[in-house]
């Protein structure tokens, strides 16, 4: 399988505080990968950093062998890349079709078209990405008032537009109720599978993790101190360590123990 | 969206309306007075009060051409725009067959412009700009009141006999400001060629930091100054120069400071000995001037301004206008308005054919104190005739127009 | 040297009072978000109050006394001001309330007149204080000396409230987040009003303290207004150690100023402000959050809708009617239509980056003055057709909208508008003090149509043609996916970021084509009017704008143009009648208080409650 994603060295130090230490990684395609590691271990600035909204202190990331290291988000995007946002971020004064209308507009190069009328431009094709994530039938709403878990198979069907070939999706489940989460990973899951999408996501429900995820990776303090599959992560031991310090990792969920 | 709708509906149905409420009466011959009676309440107020005296001593006698003379009064807020909508609604709406009025010159700018273009006879009352009748005159725009250039050369005639050299220049920084210092210079200097001009101050209207001003002015050591601030920046300008001595040893002559409009706000803190052209309306004992005075405060019960002067005239210049005219047709008025002689409170005037200025002159004298107030003492009053450019200079100022 | 010291004095004592009214403006935005154009009224009113004071209260504590007692009451009268206009519309969109501050202004304007008369006011001396001091052989007033001392101390006992007392830490909390001040159950409507108290009546005090330096006039209000935002937005907003270091900047660069460039002194305080605002954006001591998410977002917008085949067929109707005018309709009506329909496309055009943009550019009459100068000049200076000069008054917009809004994209939210404001008076300043290029505020005068064009019903016409043309153009505009290309960099920057589209470019391209299409209207202006001075590029230009659009309501696609047409028609109906700025104001105030969505908004609201069109989903 070819390399999608490469990180070498990635490290961000606020003043003292080494937000993201020397962080070494790589994704391959139609892989799903998950990040994990207590509140405050540095995977959002991670995230940011791949995404370009953060300037690494030192090191890189390569996007297929191409260092995108400090490019703008939207250039970063260009080659590829969809994101989802720990916090939704969609446009609120539109419906829920013309959100994905937007970045298929932005994907075809239309923005800067004058040429009314823009509600016309791409529907079917956002239809199509809105059945996808099973949301043809709210097409027509006001973004504003979908619920929380609508707004986050929105996001997805608006990273999905421009046919990434990698996925990065921060916390896609926060604030979801479980039924939703196990049923946005396995949309996340079967859309992998379909497109040969990789994903990288970070992510703090354990059922979601270890139910979903190809390989895992731990994240604490800045620093990456395990990877591996499902069952090697259970069972390491500095992975315990830090989660029992964090009280985290075997805190029962609601739908019981962590299954594989 | 509907209700959009609904209210551009309603908009058009009164619109619809506008067409129906035009009937102008035709007993009275109607002048539409544009003014800034808001934004300048303390100038236009006055004007206003001689414009009706005035109305009220011709009507009672039998009015002109056997009909009565009537003003339509309007607020253009001191915006031009807003005056050229007002003009055109005067004279296609309101069926008056003049304008007069405006205060500032910017707005006697424009409705002079417009004047030109729509053809409406148009008599600038109180605006003094210089360009008014020469580099913008035009054939239907006619000036009352006297200029800036007039009242600058009546004060450089009394500058230049002081025998002071090094002058100091203190003047608005807009078009008024710099006529009246071009002017002043241009007429000293043409009578004392050494003179020199060691500082000019241009604070800007109504924003005047005087205190700096008047330090200014100090560090170029002048031996006189010529001041051309007015209204809240004379006020401040006259307080910071007498607290910091600017004006010990020093002659001042000062432009339009003498009019009761300048003066009486500065109450017990008029200067003292500066020449200023201006409106000595207490000290007439006889003659027209005293018996308008009479007049004015007999109606109002209170003071005149120079305004009310200018307002009393005003209505005077179109009495005897239209009288000669013999009609309200504006082609007639226009050329009726040709070297028209108009009998005054202060004298004949003459509305000049070559560049439509009326030969108004002003009152020169000194500002002294009286009873806690700043009054002129040793006026006289100067012909404006005799204080305009030669024929050609005129010519060449006005250009083609 | 001994002079050197003593302009810097002059400087310090004119910061004074400069301090304490922007400090207040400062304080008042930086706890409520209001952005109170009513501060220069306040102001004067400190004067007029003071000076009144003045007349009864003899000696030198009677001075002093009557100092304070003008800040207490002009802080009464804002509380008032407060109570009665904005309480009621807290709720109401961002920056909406400015202006209900707009209407307060204009009543004041008329109070003022009712009860002080016309005539300028020469404030008394302070008893004590009337003499000069020397020093190093320069004279220097004691009122000077004295203001120079008073001024820190009042700062001080302002910094000491701020940082010291619950209540000046509770005023700190809530300039910052005043969601979490609300949720430590403090009660925030009387924090407002108190803050409301202070700022006005630091304005007063700044009104009654210069007396003895000025007086009282009915133009202070306007005249300090320019100065007082500069010093906040130089100083950073909410900051009063920054207001008072601005105030000090700009009164010691300005004393420079008279003595050795003293045609440029206007132009010289807005060069500072953009230098300053280049260099740091958010002022010498501003924080950037400060100017971020104001907190008091009102209802979302709603889905744009082509309009529907009935709303076509009335639009038809509507232009149908006025294209019918010159044969049912006086002259004057066409005038007034022409005027109206002008001003309609500048408040479009403002409107398609306020509203659709989420820009609010409190400058826009840069473009319009702009335009119309553009088209001035190019007729006055050579020989082009008019035809030409009009079309050259877009062109010669966008290229100031060009540049102004690189300078200007960078920023946001209120920052942003302050920095428009001030190269619009810039632009202004430039205008009016290069009086030999632009003939100053004696204007270009002479600017008319081509023959063919110059008679009232074929301008009218083509006014109708190309201002009509223009606002359709601006709504296809919104239509078109540019449009939503601006409405997703408004909505959500980070998510358009983050989809390939580069926001700040959008947004500059928007600037500019608003830019341009206020320069149509500007470039049509010039020519119905025949002339152009300054006037049209002043501060109440753009508020003039500022104002119909979120009367007719910021968040309707329709409101530049029905809040235009409204205010227009309105004002030449009330400037028949003597009082007509309270009855404005009045009028103003009442719309916003009972109609906070604005005119178009508000409608659709009534017309959704009586059930005849479907209500959005979700709304109660």
């Amino acid at each position: 399988m070819t390399e999608v994603l490469r990180v070498e060295h990635l490290s961000k130090h606020f003043g003292a505080i080494k937000a993201v230490d020397d962080v070494n990684f790589s994704l391959k395609q139609g892989e799903l990968l998950a990040m994990i590691g207590p509140n405050g271990a540095g995977k959002s600035t991670c995230f940011n950093m791949m995404m370009g909204q953060l300037k690494p202190t030192s090191g890189a990331v390569f996007l297929r062998g191409e260092n995108i290291t400090r490019l703008a988000p939207r250039v970063i995007w260009r080659k590829g890349v969809g994101r989802t946002f720990q916090i939704t971020a969609t446009y609120q004064s539109m419906t829920v079709v013309e959100n994905v209308q937007v970045a298929l507009m932005s994907h075809n190069h239309r923005i800067f078209s004058f040429r009314p009328y823009a509600h016309k431009l791409f529907r079917d094709q956002a239809l199509g990405f809105l059945e996808t994530v099973g949301m043809q039938d709210q097409a027509d709403r006001h973004a504003a008032v979908l619920a929380y878990g609508d707004l986050k198979r929105l996001e997805l069907a608006i990273a999905l537009c421009h046919e990434p070939d990698l996925l990065l999706m921060d916390e896609p489940t926060a604030g979801m109720a479980p039924k939703e989460r196990l049923a946005l990973m396995q949309l996340t899951a079967s859309i992998v599978r379909d497109r040969g999408i990789s994903v990288l996501f970070t992510e703090h429900d354990m059922d979601v993790v270890f139910g979903h995820a190809h390989r895992i990776m731990v994240l604490n303090r800045g620093r990456l101190i395990a990877e591996g599959t499902a069952a090697e992560i259970r069972n390491n031991t500095h992975v315990q360590e830090v989660y029992l310090g964090g009280g985290q990792l075997y805190k029962k969920s609601e739908e019981g123990s962590i299954n594989a | 969206m509907k209700l959009v709708m609904t209210t551009i509906g309603l908009i058009a149905g009164a619109l619809i309306g506008f067409g129906a409420a035009n009937a102008a009466s035709a007993e009275s011959i109607k002048i539409g007075e544009i003014n800034h009676y808001k934004r300048m309440a303390a100038f236009a107020e006055p004007y206003k009060n001689g414009i009706e005296l005035a109305l009220e001593e011709i009507n009672g006698s039998g009015g002109v051409l056997g009909k009565d003379l009537e003003f339509i009064f309007r607020d253009d807020q001191g915006d031009p725009g807003e005056a050229i909508k007002i003009a055109e609604e005067l004279m296609t709406r309101d069926g008056t067959v003049m304008l007069a009025g405006s205060i500032l010159s910017h707005v006697g700018l424009a409705l002079s412009s417009l004047a030109a273009e729509k053809k409406y006879v148009y008599l600038a009352s109180e605006p003094l700009a210089d360009a008014l009748v020469w580099e913008s005159g035009n054939a239907y725009t006619f000036r009352l009141r006297t200029s800036t250039y007039m009242q600058a050369a009546m004060l450089a005639g009394a500058a230049a006999k002081t025998g002071a050299t090094r002058w100091a220049t203190i003047a608005p920084n807009y078009a008024y400001g710099k006529d009246a210092v071009k002017a002043f210079k241009e007429a000293l200097m043409a009578i004392n060629p050494n003179v020199e001009f060691v500082t000019e101050q241009w604070p800007a209207l109504f924003k005047i930091d005087a205190g700096a001003e008047v330090q200014a002015i100090e560090r170029a050591k002048p031996d006189a100054i010529f001041n051309v601030t007015f209204g809240g920046d004379l006020a401040k300008f006259v307080r910071e120069g007498n607290t910091r001595g600017l004006f010990e040893g020093r002659a001042v002559f000062s432009l339009l400071s003498g009019e009761p409009e300048y003066l009486d706000p500065l109450k017990d803190e008029a200067p003292e000995g500066w020449v200023v052209t201006g409106y000595p309306w207490y000290d007439f004992t006889e003659g027209p001037n005293k018996v308008f005075v009479d007049a004015y405060m007999a109606r109002w019960n209170e003071r005149p301004g120079i305004g009310s002067l200018v307002g009393y005239m005003s209505v005077q210049t179109i009495a005897a206008l239209i009288e000669k005219a013999g009609s309200t047709d504006t082609e007639a008025l226009r050329v009726a308005f040709a070297d028209l002689m108009v009998s005054t409170p202060v004298g004949e005037i003459k509305f000049r054919s070559q560049d439509h200025q009326a030969t108004m002159g002003a009152f020169v004298g000194k500002t002294a104190l009286r009873d806690g107030a700043g009054v002129m003492v040793d006026w006289e009053y100067l012909e404006g005739a005799d204080y305009l450019p030669s024929d050609e200079e005129v010519a060449k100022r006005r250009g083609g127009n | 040297m001994g002079l050197f010291i003593a302009q810097l004095l002059t400087g310090l004592a004119n910061a004074g009072a400069l301090f304490m009214v922007a400090s207040g403006l400062s304080l008042i935005f930086g706890v409520t978000r209001i952005v109170n154009f009513a501060h220069g009224s306040f102001y004067m009113l400190g004067a007029f109050v003071g000076y009144s004071l003045l007349q009864i209260l003899p000696g030198m504590v009677g001075f002093w006394v009557a100092m304070l007692l003008a800040a207490i009451v002009v802080g009464v009268i804002g509380v008032v001001v407060e109570l009665l206009v904005l309480r009621p519309i807290y709720r109401a969109p961002e920056l909406f309330q400015l202006v209900a501050t707009f209407g307060v202004i204009l009543v004041i304007q008329d109070l003022a007149l009712m009860i002080w008369g016309a005539e300028d006011m020469l404030g008394p001396r302070a008893p004590g204080l009337k003499g000069v001091i020397r020093i190093m052989g320069e004279p220097v007033p004691t009122y000077d000396i004295a203001l120079i001392v008073i001024t820190p101390f009042v700062a001080l006992a302002l910094w000491y409230l701020i940082t010291k007392t619950r209540v000046g830490i509770l005023v700190r909390a809530a300039t910052q987040d005043r969601e979490m001040v609300s949720a430590l159950g403090v009660n925030q409507t009387w924090l407002f009003t108190g803050v409301f108290f202070l700022g006005a009546a630091l304005a007063g005090l700044g009104g009654a303290i210069q007396l003895p330096k000025g007086g009282a006039d009915l133009m202070m209000d306007f005249n300090i207004l320019a100065s007082i935002f500069v010093v906040v937005v130089i100083g950073g907003m909410g900051s009063l150690p920054g207001a008072y270091l601005a105030a000090v900047l700009i009164s010691v660069l300005n004393v420079f100023g008279v003595t050795y460039i003293p045609q440029s002194t206007l132009v010289l305080m807005f060069v500072v402000m953009a230098v300053v605002l280049m260099i740091r954006p958010y002022g010498l001591f501003g924080r950037e959050e400060v100017a971020g998410e104001h907190g008091q977002v009102g209802e979302v917008e709603r889905p744009f809708k082509p309009a529907g085949l009935n709303a076509r067929l009335m639009v038809a109707a509507f232009l149908f009617v006025l294209a019918l005018v010159p044969f049912y309709g006086s002259t004057f009506s066409m005038v007034l239509i022409t005027d109206v329909v002008i001003f309609c496309l500048f408040a479009a055009s403002l409107h398609f980056i306020l509203g659709v943009g989420g820009l609010v550019s409190f400058g826009h009459a840069a473009f319009f003055g702009g335009g119309a100068y553009v088209a001035a000049l190019i007729v006055t200076y050579s020989e082009t057709p008019m035809e030409f000069a009009l079309m050259l008054a877009p062109v010669g917009a966008a290229m100031a909208a060009v540049i102004i809004g690189w300078l200007c994209i960078r920023l946001t939210g209120v920052y942003f508008a302050m920095l428009t404001m001030a190269f619009a008076q810039l632009l202004w300043s430039l205008v009016y003090q290069w009086g030999a290029f632009t003939g100053g505020d004696d204007g270009l005068v002479n600017i008319w149509p081509s023959d063919w064009l110059n008679d009232t019903t074929v301008y009218y016409y083509l006014t109708l043609i190309v201002g009509v043309g223009g606002i359709l153009l601006l709504r296809h505009a919104a239509h078109s996916p540019f449009g939503y290309g601006l409405r997703a960099a408004r909505d959500s920057a980070r998510q358009a970021e983050a989809m390939g589209i580069h926001t700040k470019r959008v947004q500059w391209a928007a600037f500019t084509f608003a830019g341009a299409m206020a320069g149509v209207a500007g470039g049509l202006f010039v020519f119905s009017k025949g002339s152009i001075f300054p006037s049209e590029l002043e501060i109440a230009r753009s508020f003039d704008a500022l104002i119909v659009v979120f009367l007719g309501g910021v968040k309707t696609l329709s409101g530049g143009v029905v809040g235009g047409a409204a205010l227009e028609t309105v004002k030449d109906f009330l400037t028949r009648f003597e009082y007509w700025r309270m009855a404005l104001g009045l009028l103003i105030i009442g719309v916003v208080i009972l109609a906070p969505e604005g005119i178009v908004g508000s409608l659709r609201k009534a017309r959704e409650s009586f059930g005849r069109i479907n209500r959005p989903e979700g709304e109660v």
